[in-house]
């Protein structure tokens, strides 16, 4: 446990990214190739990426591998996420199911759940959406009002009522959601985590076009759902506590590898070398935006090795889970603002023919401080949690 | 890859907590405001610590230990806002002496000026080479400067006991900094090392610089942030807590989150200039960068939360404000060290 502070990876985990590097080089589609994962089209084209991963056992290298995975570590995850963004590979079109309800399934999954799921999840087989916000509960999520009602001559939970914002939600063949199952509990008390097949009798997607016009969300409409008892992940009324966890999965160390921003960071500098060439005085003017976003890319890598590095020593990761979102989200936006700004006339270019990774990525960055819980959630969690500040 | 401090160096740390919050009270700043002494009678409990020779060679008597063992040692300093020159002496100075002695520089000095750092009996000022003519921090009272000074083949570093410079004071915010303007005769007897091997010294030495003194605004940030949270739990408007208004909650979080990540860039850094990476420069760069920010950030948002009484000489958040305003700028401010970052950057590709 005392060993010396040591930011090198190991021999091993050195010859695990070669491994990754060799076998993503040899089968990448060309960048930005695939049609968008918020379209039908896409959404097939990147399932049939994530099959391929999954062939040789790149889709979720950390699992176990009973369920598809290499059984490999955080460190070792985060070596591959390298060198899966080294590679500009496609997007991940099963996030939601690989980076959030895994990891929550790993803790609060029966062995029947995590057999039944994980494969198909791995092999991007069954995709999942989220069914959280409302129209009546976003930033306060416990003021959810979609309800499940026991019925036990059914064996299982009949759930109403509507839920909305479920990213993938649109072509995506499960979702999990809270749903009220106690509606005269405590309000965070009366909640259960359900796993849900979309094509139940009485379930309605209808896509709701984004702000680039494509379809990444959906409002999802529950008619007497009924969902049976074997598919309540965690315990009847402690929902809660089981999407706390998902929750901290999305705004902690799993969602957001920090390659993504390292990348694209290297990118900014490429394009600052590339303007600096052509429009000096317009490049200048961005130098310190330049940096600041590197610069924060760059403390999002370290740290990142250094909340891994305490994960592995078996502390956890708490209420800075809050800054870590804080810290990735407005990254993101630092890199893309300022190529935005160094592009100038060029920057709205879009439309047919035009590839505008740019704006797509200024675009998706701006739904950032957004999704995930608002940003002026986590401020509270990080001033609450961390500081103790009172409660309003 | 384990980016942790060892059970060690965390004890090391706890302990130095303890004795500088017993020894460097804000009262004891204040005392050090009205008469600032380089070696005061706590430097000496930090040399009996090892704290003031970590960096030394054992040889030499100190505890021949690197960056990472000190920079958890300077940010309790700066929690403290501790007006010895702990920053200095042990983190720029001792290390540069270490440089040259292991190089094998021809100077009988250097040994006895290691000695003397470790023994608690010599603080050291070392000029920033990157601004010639800007006065000393520290030089008011230092036993040993480490100057620059331009020569025949280009600059030269220089070590000048205090008995043969004169160093005139400047009036600082801070009077802890101890300002001072040297003048003093640069000769054959005073150089320690010129031409190339100067300019290596003179940019590791930067580098180190901005590396300690950022885990110093670690410290200083931490401080501020955690005075002026208490303070929002204490005072009352409008019959609640100012700390329950998310006004407030959201300028002190902004400024936890900056601090938070501003931390394992300075620890990262710190590692690079140990082990020698290719990076440690460009490291050191972000380093700076982040806790400037951070701590003037942390400084900002801790007044604003105080409000008037913050403004006062009475409390003693003005302490950790000032250190940390001239801190933020010396050794290189966040925008210099961006656009060094940038150079390199670009050089790079």
């Amino acid at each position: 446990m005392d060993r010396p502070m040591d930011l090198h990876f190991t021999d091993a985990q050195e010859a695990f990214r070669a491994e990754a590097r060799e076998w993503l080089s040899a089968h990448v589609p060309a960048p930005r190739s695939l049609p968008s994962l918020d379209t039908a089209e896409g959404f097939e084209a990147h399932r049939a990426w994530e099959a391929e991963l999954a062939a040789d056992r790149w889709s979720v290298v950390s699992w176990p591998q009973e369920y598809g995975g290499r059984g490999v570590g955080i460190l070792e995850w985060l070596v591959f996420e390298e060198e899966y963004w080294r590679a500009q590979a496609p997007l991940r079109v099963s996030q939601n199911g690989v980076f959030l309800l895994a990891p929550t399934m790993f803790e609060f999954g029966t062995e029947a759940q995590k057999s039944r799921f994980l494969p198909p999840m791995a092999t991007a087989r069954e995709i999942w959406c989220q069914g959280w916000s409302e129209p009546d509960a976003g930033s306060d999520l416990a003021g959810i009002r979609s309800r499940a009602r026991r019925s036990d001559a059914e064996g299982g939970w009949v759930l109403s009522g509507q839920k909305t914002w479920a990213s993938r939600g649109a072509f995506a063949e499960w979702c999990f959601g809270l749903f009220r199952t106690d509606p005269d509990a405590e309000r965070h008390r009366g909640l259960t985590y359900f796993l849900i097949d979309m094509a139940t009798p009485g379930v309605t997607v209808r896509p709701i076009p984004q702000i680039d016009g494509e379809t990444g969300f959906a409002e999802l409409f529950f008619e007497d759902v009924l969902v049976p008892d074997d598919l309540v992940l965690g315990d009847v009324g402690r929902g809660w506590n089981v999407a706390m966890a998902t929750a901290g999965s999305e705004r902690g160390l799993s969602l957001r590898s920090p390659a993504r921003y390292s990348r694209a960071a290297d990118r900014l500098v490429d394009l600052y070398a590339d303007r600096l060439a052509h429009d000096p005085d317009r490049a200048r003017r961005s130098a310190d935006a330049v940096a600041r976003a590197w610069s924060a890319a760059e403390a999002y890598r370290l740290n990142t090795l250094w909340t891994a590095t305490r994960v592995l020593d078996g502390g956890s990761v708490g209420p800075e889970a809050s800054a870590n979102k804080i810290h990735w989200s407005e990254t993101d936006l630092a890199i893309h603002r300022a190529a935005l700004d160094l592009l100038g006339p060029g920057a709205e270019l879009h439309g047919d023919g035009v590839d505008a990774p740019w704006l797509d990525g200024y675009l998706f960055a701006l739904a950032g401080p957004i999704y995930a819980g608002t940003n002026e959630i986590q401020r509270n969690v990080v001033a609450e949690r961390m500081l103790g500040l009172p409660r309003a | 890859m384990h980016f942790a401090f060892t059970e060690q160096q965390l004890e090391f740390r706890d302990a130095v907590r303890q004795v500088l919050a017993k020894e460097c009270t804000t009262d004891a700043v204040r005392a050090a405001y009205d008469a600032p002494l380089a070696r005061s009678p706590r430097w000496a409990t930090l040399a009996d610590l090892g704290v003031a020779g970590l960096t030394v060679p054992e040889p030499h008597g100190g505890l021949g230990l690197g960056l990472v063992d000190l920079v958890p040692l300077v940010e309790e300093a700066g929690r403290v806002a501790l007006p010895e020159p702990l920053a200095t002496t042990t983190g720029i100075a001792a290390p540069l002496l270490a440089d040259l002695d292991a190089a094998g520089t021809a100077d009988a000095r250097i040994g006895p000026w290691l000695d003397g750092v470790a023994a608690g009996d010599l603080a050291v000022a070392v000029a920033d080479g990157r601004w010639p003519g800007a006065p000393v921090a520290g030089a008011d009272g230092a036993d040993l400067l480490l100057l620059v000074a331009d020569g025949a083949d280009g600059r030269e570093l220089h070590g000048v006991d205090a008995s043969s410079v004169t160093v005139t004071p400047v009036p600082s915010l801070d009077p802890t900094r101890r300002l001072g303007t040297p003048v003093w005769a640069p000769s054959p007897d005073t150089v320690l090392v010129s031409g190339d091997r100067a300019e290596a010294h003179l940019a590791t030495t930067g580098a180190r610089a901005a590396v300690v003194t950022g885990a110093e605004l670690l410290g200083l940030a931490d401080a501020m942030i955690s005075l002026t949270a208490a303070y929002a739990k204490d005072r009352h408007q409008f019959g609640v807590p100012i700390g329950s208004f998310q006004a407030v909650k959201h300028l002190l979080a902004g400024a936890q989150v900056l601090l938070e990540f501003a931390r394992p860039v300075v620890y990262g850094a710190a590692w690079a200039l140990d082990t020698g990476s290719p990076d440690a420069s460009r490291a050191a760069s972000v380093a700076k960068a982040y806790a400037s920010d951070a701590a003037t950030e942390a400084a900002r948002v801790s007044l604003q939360v105080h409000g008037a009484i913050g403004y006062t000489w009475e409390c003693d958040l003005h302490l950790f404000l000032k250190r940390t305003w001239a801190l933020a700028e010396a050794w290189g401010s966040a925008d210099d060290h961006r656009a060094r970052l940038l150079d390199s950057l670009l050089a790079g590709r």
